[in-house]
């Protein structure tokens, strides 16, 4: 075995099984391990207790289970302003943000980088289901985690290969019930610990009540695209297209088809709503999409290419043609067959075989070349 | 890895002599000191002889030693049993910003009782101004309590001139002395000093122990309340091991020693000053070094780099040095002691660490840190 006895390697540790067994890992393979807990979010709440509390106590008993030092580095402050910030923005536009997209970019692989630089890391490593390929020519390539279930490139389509360069994903070549069984083995206290959910700095917090913190919710009238009124709804950003859930809607004896969120429209203030989950207001041929990162340099594709494309994590992805603008800072993509509920502020990201090219953000959604009524 | 440790003011090495002495009483003595036989006077004669050397080394008498847990407990019962026993005589308490969390918790406790604290500001040096402290005097005035030594900057406050002022004033006097107990020398006459706080983890004696000096006269209810130990003014079977380890710990203390301490520590501040400025290293020192006599503590402010970032570091070369104090989840809170010295400037407060020396460190370990503590700052600011 090669001697990585002097290769530090910095890990992000979140006090989840899966960065528990990275480090787990990295230290089996002889590198210089060391441990550092991101705390992002101050969620304390009325009765003192923060579970970033919980979970650096988890980190602190994995590593000295495994025996590596670790440390706790604050990026609240980065969070808020480079994270948080652009999320209730997006929100006040009417839009769906995926805020774990900007959260890699910005803090995991941007604040917490330069931090474990610092502590003279060679490389960080991180419990994400991605691999990496360095090429001939050094380039690094971003490829799909083996595990279909698991694979998060989705949320890493941000990231340069120069931030790459820097970077491990142990886990990437590893189903997701391996890591548990590694971790059961090694006898980490995360073993068991079940996964967490949803978006990191709401936990498991009851979305509506959360966001209501933080921007005033205006509700409004729930209506069909024909001008029937069908209700209220509670703030438009409470809602997202395509969502059957939360709409307090039933049948009405004729057509007992479910009702979906088909629309939105911030400046009047309406939700639209209409029956079906193929709802024809669903359906988009193409988008529209800015904020376009490419992990390694596309020219060689051309204008127009074809690839893959994904528009929400968990989903498989569908055959697209991509159109880049002659601006350079917006794109087409058209799908090969209509895609359903392509939502504004959502990253698409582009994929050539397991390859994840880089995304864009979605501004809009067309069908039959009008945009559909999704702001 | 080898091991280097300068953060003697959060606690210290046991000395060798302690460790022998508490595991020959651990072993021989285990007697109850309140019984009445012959294996419990054996443990009672420990606990006097413990405390006759004890109080010796403060001019106290014997009986005006209490043995606590230590100096947090000695001074929660030195504030909260003063305000209980005095209450009808006054409301009105005063301390300083930079007091350590075991005086400013038990006084916003106070202050939520219906007790006046004032808190008085501190210079640069990070030392009060004795007019500052006269005007604040008033009659209702029950209780000074200020700490001898700070812990994060090493500032000596003025005792002796606090204690003139306090001779012919109704207030009682109260020294948080945990930092400056084995290293100044301490006359509780002379500076007129009504209560004391000190702990034995600070001079190389054992964890838990520590005692509250209380002058005679000075009378308050018991904080811990149950059996009759310490003359009804603390409940609890005496820690004969650990007593009679501190009084170990302070025999080893002598005026040489101190002296001796002093001037080897004030070196270790100017070979660090000599390395930084060697290697252009932009910092400034929190606090004084000169005419100071209070030396194991030594702040400075590493302009530009978090103070997180240089412990984690230290740590990963062997070092141990601290900075402000951890809150939750393992991040570094910003010092109140450095915000008060240097308003809300938060980069100096989150910027600066402290180096503390022990009886045990080197001129080789000094070295061997600040080539570690260069090298880091050098990485980390891309210089070579």
């Amino acid at each position: 075995m090669a001697d990585n006895s002097n290769t530090r390697v910095v890990v992000g540790m979140s006090g989840g099984v899966d960065s528990s067994v990275t480090a787990y890992l990295l230290k089996q393979q002889g590198y210089d391990v060391v441990g550092v807990f991101m705390k992002n979010w101050d969620d304390t709440d009325e009765n003192g207790v923060c579970t970033a509390t919980e979970d650096y106590k988890d980190v602190a008993k994995v590593a000295s289970e495994i025996g590596i030092p670790y440390y706790s580095v604050n990026f609240e402050k980065e969070y808020w302003d480079r994270v948080f910030t652009y999320f209730l923005n997006e929100y006040k536009k009417g839009r769906t943000p995926d805020p774990d997209v900007i959260c890699n970019k910005e803090i995991k692989f941007r604040a917490f980088l330069d931090y474990a630089l610092d502590l003279g890391a060679d490389y960080i490593a991180t419990g994400h289901y991605a691999r990496l390929q360095r090429d001939a020519d050094g380039h690094n390539h971003l490829l799909r985690g083996s595990d279909d279930n698991k694979d998060q490139t989705y949320f890493l389509s941000q990231l340069s290969a120069e931030q790459l360069d820097r970077v491990m994903f142990p886990l990437g070549d590893m189903p997701k019930p391996k890591v548990r069984e590694i971790a059961k083995e090694a006898g980490l206290a995360t073993a068991e610990k079940k996964d967490s959910m949803g978006i990191c700095f709401i936990g498991e917090k009851n979305f509506k009540s959360f966001l209501s913190n933080y921007l005033p919710a205006t509700p409004g009238k729930m209506m069909t695209f024909d001008g029937e009124v069908k209700g209220n709804h509670d703030g438009l950003m409470y809602y997202t297209i395509g969502q059957r859930k939360g709409l307090g809607i039933g049948g009405d004896g004729k057509d007992n088809r479910p009702w979906f969120v088909v629309g939105k429209d911030l400046s009047k203030n309406i939700l639209y709503v209409g029956k079906g989950y193929e709802n024809k207001h669903l359906y988009a041929d193409y988008l529209e999409a800015s904020d376009i990162f490419w992990i390694n340099d596309i020219a060689d594709r051309g204008n127009d290419f074809r690839c893959t494309a994904q528009f929400r994590y968990r989903q498989k992805d569908v055959g697209v043609t991509v159109h880049l603008n002659d601006d350079g800072k917006s794109l087409r993509v058209d799908f090969d067959d209509p895609a359903r509920a392509v939502t504004p502020g959502q990253a698409v990201v582009f994929y050539d075989g397991d390859e994840c090219l880089g995304s864009a953000i979605i501004d809009a959604a067309y069908q039959d070349d009008k945009e559909l009524q999704y702001i | 890895m080898t091991e280097i440790y300068l953060d003697n003011a959060a606690t210290t090495p046991m000395d060798k002599n302690v460790l022998d002495d508490m595991y020959d009483k651990m072993q021989n003595v285990y007697g109850n000191a309140s019984t009445l036989y012959s294996i419990g006077r054996k443990a009672h004669t420990v606990l006097e002889d413990s405390r006759d050397i004890i109080a010796n080394s403060i001019n106290a008498k014997p009986d005006e030693i209490i043995f606590t847990s230590g100096g947090s407990e000695s001074d929660n019962t030195a504030i909260l049993q003063t305000a209980e026993a005095r209450k009808n005589l006054g409301n009105h308490i005063i301390t300083t910003a930079i007091e350590h969390e075991a005086v400013l918790k038990p006084l916003a406790y106070l202050e939520e009782q219906g007790f006046k604290v004032t808190y008085l500001p501190v210079d640069e040096t990070g030392v009060i101004s004795l007019d500052d402290f006269k005007d604040a005097l008033d009659d209702d005035t029950i209780l000074v309590t200020i700490m001898t030594a700070n812990n994060e900057v090493g500032s000596h406050m003025p005792i002796h001139e606090i204690g003139e002022i306090l001779k012919d004033h109704q207030a009682w006097f109260h020294t948080d002395a945990v930092q400056a107990y084995g290293l100044l020398d301490i006359d509780v006459n002379e500076d007129h000093i009504d209560l004391l706080s000190t702990s034995a983890h600070k001079i190389n004696g054992p964890k838990m122990t520590g005692f509250l000096y209380r002058r005679t006269g000075v009378d308050f209810p018991s904080f811990v309340k149950g059996g009759d130990q310490e003359k009804k003014r603390r409940a609890g079977t005496e820690n004969i091991p650990a007593i009679s380890g501190f009084a170990t710990a302070v025999s080893q203390i002598t005026p040489e020693l101190k002296h001796e301490l002093h001037d080897r520590y004030y070196g270790f501040k100017h070979q660090i000053i000599n390395a930084l400025n060697d290697n252009d290293i932009d910092f400034v020192v929190n606090g004084t070094v000169e005419d100071n006599p209070v030396q194991h503590v030594f702040n400075i402010w590493i302009k530009g780099i978090a103070s997180d970032i240089i412990l984690a570091n230290l740590d990963l070369e062997g070092i141990a040095i601290s900075a402000g104090s951890a809150c939750t989840a393992g991040n570094i809170e910003p010092s109140h002691v450095l915000m008060a010295m240097f308003g809300n400037d938060t980069n100096r407060s989150s910027q600066s660490i402290r180096i503390s020396f022990g009886k045990f460190t080197t001129d080789s370990e000094i070295d061997a840190f600040t080539t570690a503590l260069v090298k880091v700052i050098k990485r980390i600011k891309k210089v070579d």
